[in-house]
């Protein structure tokens, strides 16, 4: 059997962390091809509702990446996120979801290496937690879903 | 509770107010929500250990709203709920006039909120022996043991959403779970929806929940759902130094400290 290839979500800022990302392109650095990244305003704006969604259509493991702190473009939407998930960790740990699938970094648009150290050790990490199969096993619809627009 | 009846009468009577909102006697020994209008109404009002039911639910709502300036009834968790709501601009001194039951069963009537908010400062939020206990014995497992707990408790979970019609800070005209595109909340009675759909309103009410147990108490299925809103609480005192519901301070979940716990951002 073909190892284990885990699907990876990220959700990033578009001020530091996809910036950041961007460079790492530009640097050819390589890093694990495992990973989607999705393209928000600001950490801020990352809903958990989002992030749990993410588990739904079956991904195995999540990077949720913004400025550091005192960097954000709009003064302090990386201090509220944290706060939000400080919150959601601590219950998605209390209802049992795996939060070592669910990683959250600084990454500044400088930092193009450290964007695909913590992509690798993401992959790294999940690939040896094996697939959620746990929440997929949940998430399988009930019902076929149409979904419009 | 004499007092709280002459005094409601007196206020209908004087037409301070439009409407009291009390407790009254209902089916099966339990009590329901009184709305008096006229002060021979105000006799129907009680108070006793069944009155559990968080009357600041219905406070938020638009036709009680309209009936004009509202008296209510207000136990302690009651009293909490109506300064977060004020906080949250919700209730003002201009609709609202709080008669206060305090804990020893007297009455108090509070001449504006902020005298209400002085008062329940008294009183720390604390979380019952029986709560700190099941909480415990579910941090104790690891978290598979968990995840199967709560699919397994949420499971008889048909979404009636009785939990959220009796919590006062459920006030919201369109609630996520009624969006439908996208579905954030799949509306089968399925685990995937219960369990999205209990994170979420659990989630909803971190920094907020004014640990009354009203949605445990009107859950049909007697789901242990207060035991995530009271885990929130204990997070919030863990982290931010504890929820006190307050109509200066900033609310905990939209304001940050530059120092906030952040081991485990890489």
């Amino acid at each position: 059997m073909a190892e284990f290839e885990p699907k990876i979500v990220a959700f990033v800022c578009n001020w530091c962390t996809y910036a950041g990302a961007d460079l790492t392109g530009t640097s050819r650095i390589k890093y694990a091809s495992n990973v989607r990244i999705v393209r928000f305003p600001c950490t801020g704006r990352i809903d958990y509702m989002l992030l749990i969604k993410a588990f739904d259509e079956g991904t195995d493991g999540i990077i949720v990446s913004g400025c550091h702190p005192n960097d954000c473009h709009y003064t302090s939407g990386n201090f509220h996120a944290r706060r939000r998930w400080i919150m959601f960790r601590s219950l998605c740990d209390f209802m049992g979801i795996d939060i070592r699938r669910i990683k959250f970094s600084w990454v500044s648009a400088a930092e193009g290496a450290k964007w695909a150290n913590i992509v690798n050790s993401t992959v790294t990490a999940v690939r040896e937690l094996g697939p959620y199969d746990e929440y997929k096993k949940v998430a399988k619809k009930p019902v076929k879903e149409v979904i419009h627009g | 509770m004499d007092e709280l009846r002459k005094r409601a009468k007196e206020l209908l009577e004087a037409g301070t107010v439009k409407v009291v909102i009390g407790y009254e006697n209902g089916t099966a020994g339990r009590t329901r929500a009184l709305f008096a209008e006229e002060p021979k109404a105000a006799e129907k009002l009680i108070f006793d250990s069944r009155c559990i039911m968080n009357l600041a639910s219905y406070i938020t709502k638009a036709e009680v709203k309209a009936k004009g300036k509202m008296a209510i009834a207000a136990t302690l968790p009651v009293m909490r709920a109506i300064i977060q709501l004020a906080s949250e601009f919700q209730v003002s001194d201009n609709n609202l006039l709080v008669l206060g039951i305090t804990p020893e069963s007297t009455m108090i009537e509070f001449k504006d909120i902020a005298e209400v908010e002085a008062f329940v400062h008294k009183y720390e939020i604390e979380i019952e022996a029986k709560y700190s206990e099941k909480l415990e014995k579910l941090n104790k497992m690891t978290p598979s043991e968990r995840w199967n707990f709560w699919i397994e408790e949420l499971s008889p979970c048909f979404k009636c959403y009785a939990c959220r019609a009796a919590c006062p800070m459920c006030y919201c005209h369109k609630c996520t779970v009624e969006f439908n595109q996208p579905q954030w909340i799949p509306v089968p009675s399925h685990d995937l929806g219960n369990l999205e759909w209990h994170m979420m309103r659990a989630i909803h009410l971190a920094g907020r929940c004014v640990d009354c147990d009203a949605c445990y108490n009107a859950c049909p299925l007697g789901i242990p759902l207060n035991l995530l809103t009271k885990r929130m609480l204990i997070d919030a005192k863990e982290h931010f130094g504890g929820y006190q519901p307050s109509i200066k301070a900033d609310h905990l979940m939209s304001t940050y400290k530059p120092d906030d716990k952040d081991n485990f951002i890489m």
